[in-house]
């Protein structure tokens, strides 16, 4: 057998990350993940990946709270709970940090893609529109 | 000119836990296993999907001397363990069902089934830290 590369466990705590960023991952957990003590954890990690595993959590609830931004018109706390984050303070703060902009801007400078597009608003009306069975309204329409 | 895709190589550190992985747990065919002495015991291993018998993945041990001098081998397996080297994409008619077989065998699992434009898709990881993509292309 090959050794494996310590690199192979670190990335594990990465994955981790990639993975269940919404959930609470403390330094213990990801270094567990990593098959390390915490206290090498954050330096090893740094060494291999050239961020702390906290900016690269951090980073990537910030990625997923700006794509979420876009693409849905959840409030700004639920988006920033959902992503992991704990205080609607500090997520604004880190997000600021991160875009240049507050969440509510950075949404406002994002506008639904279709308008980027230029999609005709037939095909839009057409293409969005719910399905009927959604609703159940076809079933009842058949029995009708 | 060229007219077809015939292999690709994903680098591995180990070619009997490779193995191992690319047809148990995801489910590939051998295609080729041939170890050949007069090459200083190079084996040649290939896997590919059933439903494609013109293209195989080679997974090939990163060599030492004569071919890589011992720090660029340690470099591109310190790489591949950082999850910085190649990947394969795959396709499959159901993503859910994978899903569940992949993580049912302890498939390190990178992404969950997820929502994209062009259908489904997630992320596994081989043993030695190469990223592995599955879609269902057009599901919702």
């Amino acid at each position: 057998m090959t050794p494996v590369p310590p690199a192979r466990h670190l990335l594990r705590a990465k994955d981790l990350i990639e993975c269940r960023y919404y959930e609470h991952l403390d330094v213990p957990a990801l270094a567990g993940a990593a098959r390390l003590s915490p206290a090498h954890f954050s330096r090893e990690f740094r060494r291999a990946f050239g961020e702390t595993p906290h900016q690269y959590l951090l980073t990537r609830r910030l990625e997923r709270a700006a794509a979420l931004l876009r693409h849905t018109d959840h409030s700004v706390a639920d988006i920033c709970f959902s992503v992991g984050l704990k205080s609607v303070g500090s997520f604004t703060t880190s997000f600021g940090r991160a875009y240049g902009r507050s969440p509510t801007a950075y949404r406002a400078a994002f506008p639904p893609a279709a308008s980027h597009a230029r999609v005709p608003s037939c095909i839009v009306r057409a293409y969005a529109r719910p399905r009927f069975s959604t609703f159940g309204e076809d079933r009842a329409a058949a029995g009708a | 000119m060229l007219k077809r895709l015939t292999h690709v190589n994903q680098w591995v550190t180990d070619q009997d836990e490779a193995l191992a992985f690319y047809t148990e747990k995801l489910g590939l065919e051998l295609r080729m296993d041939s170890t050949v002495p007069e090459m200083g015991n190079f084996r040649w291993l290939s896997v590919g999907p059933s439903g494609q018998p013109d293209v195989a993945v080679t997974l090939l041990k990163v060599p030492g001397p004569p071919v890589f001098d011992p720090d660029t081998a340690a470099a591109v397996n310190d790489i591949v363990a950082k999850g910085a080297a190649g990947g394969l994409f795959f396709a499959t008619d159901d993503i859910e069902s994978t899903h569940e077989e992949l993580k049912g065998k302890g498939v390190d699992i990178v992404q969950e089934p997820t929502q994209q434009p062009y259908g489904v898709d997630m992320a596994v990881r081989d043993p030695f830290g190469n990223q592995i993509r599955i879609a269902q292309i057009g599901a919702q």
